[in-house]
């Protein structure tokens, strides 16, 4: 079955930087989403995680993570909304976090799961990248997706997100 | 006060909004949480690593060689 991406909205963050990107009204015609993002934050750090919200919830988020970093490896398992890397203030400037976030099935009446696939970029210290199996324990259809960094206060400019959406036919 | 970025994918349009108070106490909490988390999470791996010494070391005192140990 052939499927077909269509991109629904994109954004970039300006100058003055933004503490959230929220897609709202999505259209419920698409079998599947995806969020591409490429994400940096104020953060006084080499990276930041970026949470993923649904409908304005912040609860019933949980995830199975995967992540290395070159020298170590380790696996998570934990409750909240942690999805994606951004880099951070003290990454190498002009680097973003990369990621593709996957939502399958977005319109069902079934808890809500999403992938995804991520890596920092820093030419200087440390990158990571990380595998990332979340769920939405929530059967509401998505109707709006928020990207919020975890510890940082902004997005800063030039960060992206694109929301495509995928039929199968 | 921090702004929300929202982009309306019926019209395209795309508006930046303050943050209410219940949003940026929220994100507060937040942060609050997650460090609580990280520190549980970082004294679980040190206790888990303080364990693996003290076994290899009451193996060793049994006579086992480094090699041994790391093959169990």
């Amino acid at each position: 079955m052939a499927s077909k991406y269509t991109l629904i909205a994109s954004s970039t963050v300006g100058s003055g930087g933004s503490a959230t990107i929220s897609f709202t009204s999505i259209p419920a015609t698409y079998t599947d989403l995806k969020v591409v993002a490429n994400a940096r934050t104020d953060r006084a750090s080499n990276n930041d995680w970026v949470k993923i919200g649904f409908n304005g919830s912040t609860s019933s988020f949980t995830y199975r993570e995967i992540e290395g970093d070159g020298s170590t490896v380790g696996s998570y398992t934990g409750s909240g909304q942690l999805a994606f890397f951004a880099t951070a203030s003290s990454s190498t400037a002009s680097t973003f976090g990369n990621a593709e976030v996957y939502i399958p099935n977005y319109t069902g009446a079934n808890y809500k799961s999403y992938s995804v696939d991520t890596v920092t970029e820093n030419n200087g210290t440390t990158a990571v990248a990380s595998m990332n199996a979340g769920l939405w324990s929530n059967t509401a259809a998505i109707t709006s997706i928020e990207l919020t960094p975890n510890l940082g206060t902004n997005f800063v400019q030039y960060s992206t997100a694109y929301l495509y959406g995928i039929s199968n036919s | 006060m921090p702004t929300k970025l929202i982009i309306n994918c019926e019209t395209g349009e795309q508006t930046e909004v303050e943050l209410t108070d219940e949003e940026v106490a929220q994100r507060e909490a937040d942060a609050i949480a997650y460090a609580a988390q990280e520190a549980e999470r970082d004294a679980a791996a040190v206790a888990k690593a303080a364990a693996k010494a003290s076994g290899e070391a009451k193996l060793a005192a049994l006579g086992l060689t480094a090699e041994e140990i790391s093959a169990l």
